[in-house]
């Protein structure tokens, strides 16, 4: 990525970042936390990796994004309203009766969303599947999956886990959202995951860990995955909950917690004001 | 009383051949297996088209998941396991396949007590009752071999997820060469006027025996198979009901939420009238199969006397 590419990407991700909070002000519920931790990283996917068009959602040729933390499903909307997949008026019905933008991704509701979501751990099993898919009928869709750290806890995820590299799935990369922390407490409590790049590594992924709002660490390892031939490849990406909002950031209770009138005025200020 | 023709054959082994024989009408259709394959018969299609079946090894949830994603590029998975085992992965199956209406096929085997000495952890009781809950899931459980072979190929037809519920063991063929299978429709074998056994699955045989030993002592069944227990043929059921107003469901299921639960929703709400509901009562156990179903009602004169008694009363 150039440098002119970087600055707009980086002012796009900036506007995404106020659109998260004022979505999930006007929603009066939500995940803050880690809707702000990976949207440098969905930005990055939609803007310059991905294979996709707004205006044909089902485009076959498409790469596929798979968010399977659906909590910060938020994240994805700012960027598909950013990018034309629907009117960015729409943002202002998250989670509201009759909206196409559901509290976890849905299928069927809102064009651009492959995968229903939520209940933690099946992401990357679906993203297998559309991976394997791809790879029966030798064509070159490629397949993102960003998960949430708490939720390589479930066990499904050390299905895929297993599934993907038998299968030689290089089209298809992971994504670990390594923000330490979950609605309990710290990952390293809760449940601790570490060594975490040693499991994938062990379970034959191709590993890479980088600081996950580093956009040209981020465009870096998405480059080196896309030529890593023969085995899928995992990225672990530390990022800090609540990422660019001073009062959210690193603190577990905006795992799921809407900013009530002050709140979202203060995250606004601070947003705008980092304009560069 | 029923005809039967040729050898009994399991409804997993008509399963293994349909597969086969409609692999070539439809290009995009997948099977994937739980390193099950040779219990549930894939195996065939597994040795026919090695490039179209995938092999997850024993990780039922993650191939309900995948099965999704495959679906989602267009492929047709048709996914095999123990009945149990599968629908046991109920949250991944409501949220990858149902939720999303997935165009993927569960194909659960060694349903019911019928399995034997293998016991309960292999028994598939209570699949009927979860995909009950789900909206858009057609649950057909075929009686026999033709009625099998043609289930399989309409759910490789029909858009959308599918739950088809096979048996371990063989099934009598009651069906003749001009049989047609219409999913939803229940499918009568014989008309009677004093009360109607609703049979599916591996209790149709010791029913129709039943029915045999219930007319040599006057009593004039009605005898239907149904296959389809969801979506429930409420015409049907509100007729027998109007007609007969007896009515007696039986299946190697539980009592509840299965095609007792159905058929009970469907009177309650259409046409009440009495109803008996055999099924298992209990978790299931190890044993020979003709002795668990001995022992749990599931022979011709047990439920002849069953059903003899409940009229009475």
């Amino acid at each position: 990525m150039v440098a002119s590419e970087m600055a707009v990407l980086k002012e796009q991700i900036r506007n995404y970042r106020i659109d998260i909070i004022k979505m999930l002000h006007r929603a009066g519920s939500g995940h803050p936390g880690g809707s702000l931790s990976a949207i440098d990283i969905i930005a990055t996917l939609y803007h310059h990796e991905m294979k996709h068009d707004p205006k044909r959602p089902e485009w076959p040729d498409r790469d596929v994004f798979v968010m399977s933390k659906g909590h910060g499903v938020p994240a994805q909307y700012a960027v598909m309203a950013g990018m034309g997949y629907f009117p960015k008026d729409e943002l202002a019905t998250l989670r509201q009766i009759n909206s196409r933008l559901q509290g976890h991704p849905s299928v069927g509701f809102l064009p651009g969303i492959e995968a229903s979501t939520g209940s933690l751990g099946m992401g990357l099993s679906f993203a297998a599947g559309v991976a394997l898919a791809a790879k029966m009928d030798g064509k070159a869709n490629r397949v993102y999956c960003i998960m949430g750290d708490g939720e390589t806890q479930e066990g499904q995820v050390w299905e895929a886990a297993l599934a993907a590299p038998k299968f030689k799935l290089d089209n298809l990369v992971g994504i670990v959202d390594y923000n330490k922390g979950q609605i309990d407490g710290p990952t390293s409590e809760v449940m601790d995951l570490e060594p975490i790049a040693d499991k994938w590594k062990a379970f034959n992924w191709h590993t890479i860990v980088i600081d996950g709002h580093d956009l040209d660490a981020i465009h870096g390892a998405l480059q080196e995955a896309r030529n890593t031939k023969g085995k899928p490849t995992m990225i672990v990406a530390h990022t800090v909950k609540g990422k660019g909002v001073s009062f959210m950031e690193g603190v577990i209770d905006w795992h799921g917690a809407a900013p009530n009138d002050a709140q979202t005025e203060q995250a606004l200020a601070e947003l705008e004001g980092a304009q560069s | 009383m029923i005809a039967t023709t040729g050898k009994a054959i399991a409804t997993r082994g008509s399963f293994g051949e349909a597969l086969c024989e409609i692999a070539n009408d439809f290009p995009n259709l997948v099977v994937m297996d739980a390193d099950l394959g040779k219990s549930t018969k894939t195996v065939k299609f597994m040795n026919a088209h090695p490039e179209r079946h995938i092999q997850v090894g024993i990780q039922e949830g993650n191939m309900v998941t995948m099965a999704a994603g495959l679906a989602t590029m267009g492929k047709i998975p048709f996914i095999a396991s123990f009945g149990c085992f599968l629908i046991g992965r109920f949250e991944q199956i409501r949220l990858s396949v149902g939720y999303a209406d997935a165009n993927v096929k569960l194909v659960g085997t060694h349903v019911g007590i019928g399995i034997g000495a293998d016991g309960y952890s292999q028994m598939a009781l209570e699949d009927i009752g979860m995909m009950r809950t789900l909206p858009n899931v057609p649950i057909i459980q075929p009686g026999d071999h033709r009625e099998a072979k043609q289930a399989v190929a309409w759910a490789a037809a029909h858009k959308g997820p599918v739950y088809l519920r096979l048996t371990r063991q063989d099934m009598p063929q009651f069906h003749g060469d001009d049989y047609q299978f219409q999913m939803g429709k229940a499918d009568c074998l014989k008309k009677g006027a004093d009360v109607a056994l609703l049979a599916t699955g591996g209790l149709l045989e010791p029913t129709m025996a039943a029915a045999v030993l219930l007319a040599e002592q006057g009593i004039d069944v009605e005898l239907t198979n149904i296959h389809t227990i969801k979506p429930m043929d409420d015409a049907y059921i509100a007729d027998v009901s109007r007609r007969i107003g007896r009515i007696v469901t039986l299946e190697d299921h539980s009592v509840c939420g299965g095609l007792g639960g159905a058929v009970a929703e469907s009177l309650a709400e259409h046409e009440p009238c009495r109803m008996l509901r055999i099924g298992v009562h209990t978790y299931g156990e190890s044993g020979e199969p003709e002795d668990l179903y001995e022992k749990h009602g599931f022979t011709g004169p047990a439920i002849a006397e069953k059903v003899r008694t409940w009229l009475k009363g």
